[in-house]
């Protein structure tokens, strides 16, 4: 039986509030393990749901600088919060995983590598600034001259469901990126959760074969104009009500010419250099291999671990470490982040999701230290009668 | 048939200074590995363990415990003679311990309202570090020390390999186990972000703050930490007690602690 024959990708559609644990059953139905958001431990994770019960119904967060706290709604949103400290680099680019082992037996060694394939997954509650988050790892895992076979094949075993914003956080900057608060492209499934007082619907739009292939035959009916303003008006009240803001005009170069400004030193004054920002931060894909034996020496393990560039070990170098103090540490990684990515990558490394400002525990936020940058920018005619003397 | 040559194995001893045993201990926790450790080392000296003693030198020794007293003092350098790879295990041995609470207070104060005759009693003002009187080859940081970490450090040595031992924070443990922050998320003071890695985050996976039993980490920014710990409502008498605990005589923890401490 050719079930909707009407539906194809780039529909726009209505799902009901009451059918939605219906799109999970769905998604469990095609072999996928579906990874959520879900309330643990005072915040909002992403962890392997079971079924709608599991989502956070209910749930808000206040958040600030070095602050976030969950909060209970007036209304039952499943959706009504902004983002947790994770997202879902996670799952794609593992905290630590096995690149091989090896055994001696007598005189030979052999390597052994994990031949573990990742679970199909599909991604619930995937925030639009996280999607391009995705798509920036993307160009550093899936392209180029160095790939990461590991990431290729949990992004080829994934499928994304974007739930875009009708909310923005204090700490939300995702406007001033580009990256939200409406995901335009790169998602399998994209809802937009709207909450009237006696409607609770979603607009439900394809992105994909493989989205597709999981809403084929689902109950749902095209989206009607009235619907579709509804949904466009409350994304942009989300995009009015952003918490922060950052001025990219020029930012790439207004940074690389202040590498030597005064100003760095009052970050380097209240930056704990603990690494927080690097951990939760969305795009940040360092790492490092670690080796290990057992107390015999018969097998060894190779392991690869998230790094981050505010250890000391990181840029360590015969003779020592290049940036030892927490001004140089603080100035490579914001600047990495918001300019020299983009010759790197051809993008910010910047997606304004605002979790380097929540979850430092200082409250050091990068959109302040961005315009302090800015209020202070020594002028390139300044810059050049440096470079005379 | 020439017999099968026996390698040689690597004799390992244990040393107790002013200490509660406990990183000794972790040894004998080590359960599981135990018998590969036995395998794996001839157990010289271990007095909790064993009372044998097999006479040195020693290619790994396992320091606990800091100098209390003259004799001790005296004796480190002798261990230190003996021991090829001396490796000081724990918060006693690498920042004084508990017991460095002395240092800023007068011992005779406690040895007067302990001891019936205080006169018998041969001690030290202060209670210091090991690498404050010989050379150490390497620092195990923890109250106690982390027994995976303790084996991982014997395995590197006898592999000719360096030991994955992390100085930095606590927090990066933190988000690599997935735990929620307790500062930020409950407003839980932390020393976390100042902490030395090694216990695996224990204390937050528990929804609880470090106590920094690993003592401070790389470059720690002790005054930052303590500003913030301010903003939170924490008072001074309390900043003293976070920073001077099981590694009190840490330099840099000592210093943020005299910082906080009242003028009375």
């Amino acid at each position: 039986m050719d079930e909707n024959p009407a539906f194809k990708v780039g529909d726009q559609l209505i799902l009901q509030g009451s059918d939605f644990s219906e799109l999970i059953v769905r998604l469990k139905a095609a072999a996928y393990r579906v990874v959520g958001p879900m309330v643990r431990d005072g915040c909002i994770v992403f962890d392997e749901i079971s079924g709608v019960e599991d989502l956070p119904a209910g749930f808000g967060d206040n958040q600030d600088a070095a602050t976030y706290r969950l909060r209970q709604c007036d209304d039952m949103a499943l959706f009504g919060y902004n983002n947790g400290p994770q997202s879902v680099k996670r799952f794609l680019y593992t905290p630590q995983r096995e690149i091989w082992k090896a055994r001696r037996n007598r005189k030979t060694v052999s390597i052994h590598l994990p031949d573990t394939e990742p679970v199909k997954t599909a991604f619930l509650g995937v925030r639009p600034c996280d999607l391009n988050a995705v798509l920036i790892q993307d160009r550093v895992f899936t392209r180029g001259e160095y790939l990461d076979d590991d990431y290729n094949k949990r992004r080829e075993n994934s499928l994304i469901i974007v739930v875009n914003c009708t909310e923005a956080g204090k700490t939300c900057f995702c406007s001033s990126m580009n990256t939200g608060p409406r995901a335009t492209a790169g998602f399998d499934l994209a809802l937009t959760e709207i909450l009237h007082a006696d409607h609770h619907y979603f607009l439900l739009e394809v992105g994909s074969d493989r989205g597709l292939s999981i809403v084929a035959g689902m109950p749902c009916d095209h989206a009607s104009d009235q619907q579709l303003r509804t949904a466009a008006e409350s994304v942009t009240r989300a995009a009015d009500n952003m918490g922060r803001s950052i001025d990219a005009s020029g930012l790439k170069e207004l940074l690389i010419r202040n590498i030597d400004n005064v100003y760095w030193d009052s970050v380097g004054h209240r930056c704990l250099t603990c690494a927080n920002c690097t951990m939760v931060c969305p795009t940040c894909f360092c790492s490092t291999v670690e080796d290990t034996t057992d107390l015999t020496g018969n097998t060894a393990h190779r392991i690869r671990r998230w790094d981050s560039c505010f250890t000391m070990d990181f840029s360590y170098i015969h003779g020592g470490s290049v940036r030892p103090s927490a001004k140089a540490r603080y100035r490579q990684w914001i600047i990495h982040k918001l300019a020299s990515w983009h010759e790197q990558f051809g993008t910010s490394g910047c997606v304004g999701c605002g979790r380097c400002i929540t979850w430092c525990p200082v409250g050091i936020d990068i959109t302040e230290e961005a315009r302090a940058i800015r209020q202070r920018d020594i002028r390139p005619a300044e810059v050049s009668e440096t470079m005379e003397v | 048939m020439v017999p099968k040559k026996e390698k040689k194995k690597a004799k390992l001893a244990v040393w107790k200074f002013a200490s509660c045993d406990g990183c000794q201990l972790s040894l004998l926790d080590c359960e599981d590995e135990l018998l590969a450790v036995a395998d794996a080392v001839d157990i010289a000296n271990f007095p909790e363990a064993s009372r044998a003693i097999v006479k040195g030198p020693y290619e790994i020794s396992l320091v606990e415990g800091s100098i209390t007293t003259p004799h001790d003092a005296e004796r480190i350098h002798r261990i230190r003679r003996a021991s090829k790879f001396l490796v000081t295990i724990g918060a006693c041995a690498t920042a004084g311990g508990i017991q460095a609470l002395r240092n800023y207070t007068d011992v005779r104060e406690f040895t007067s309202a302990i001891y019936a005759s205080p006169k018998y009693i041969t001690t030290l003002q202060n209670s210091t570090p090991i690498t404050d009187h010989i050379p150490v080859d390497l620092e195990l940081r923890g109250c106690p020390v982390n027994k995976y970490q303790l084996i991982e450090v014997v395995s590197a040595y006898l592999n000719r390999r360096k030991p994955n031992v992390s100085p930095y924070s606590v927090c990066i443990e933190c988000k690599l186990r997935g735990h929620n922050c307790v500062m930020v998320a409950r407003g839980t003071p932390c020393l976390g972000p100042i902490t030395h890695a090694g216990c695996d985050a224990v204390c937050p996976g528990f929804d609880r703050g470090c106590y920094s039993c690993f003592g401070p980490k790389e470059t720690p920014n002790t005054r930052a930490m303590a500003e913030r710990f301010e903003e939170m409502g924490v008072s001074a008498d309390d900043l003293v007690r976070m920073f001077r605990s099981f590694n009190a005589e840490a330099d840099e923890f000592r210093k943020e602690s005299i910082i906080h401490e009242r003028q009375d």
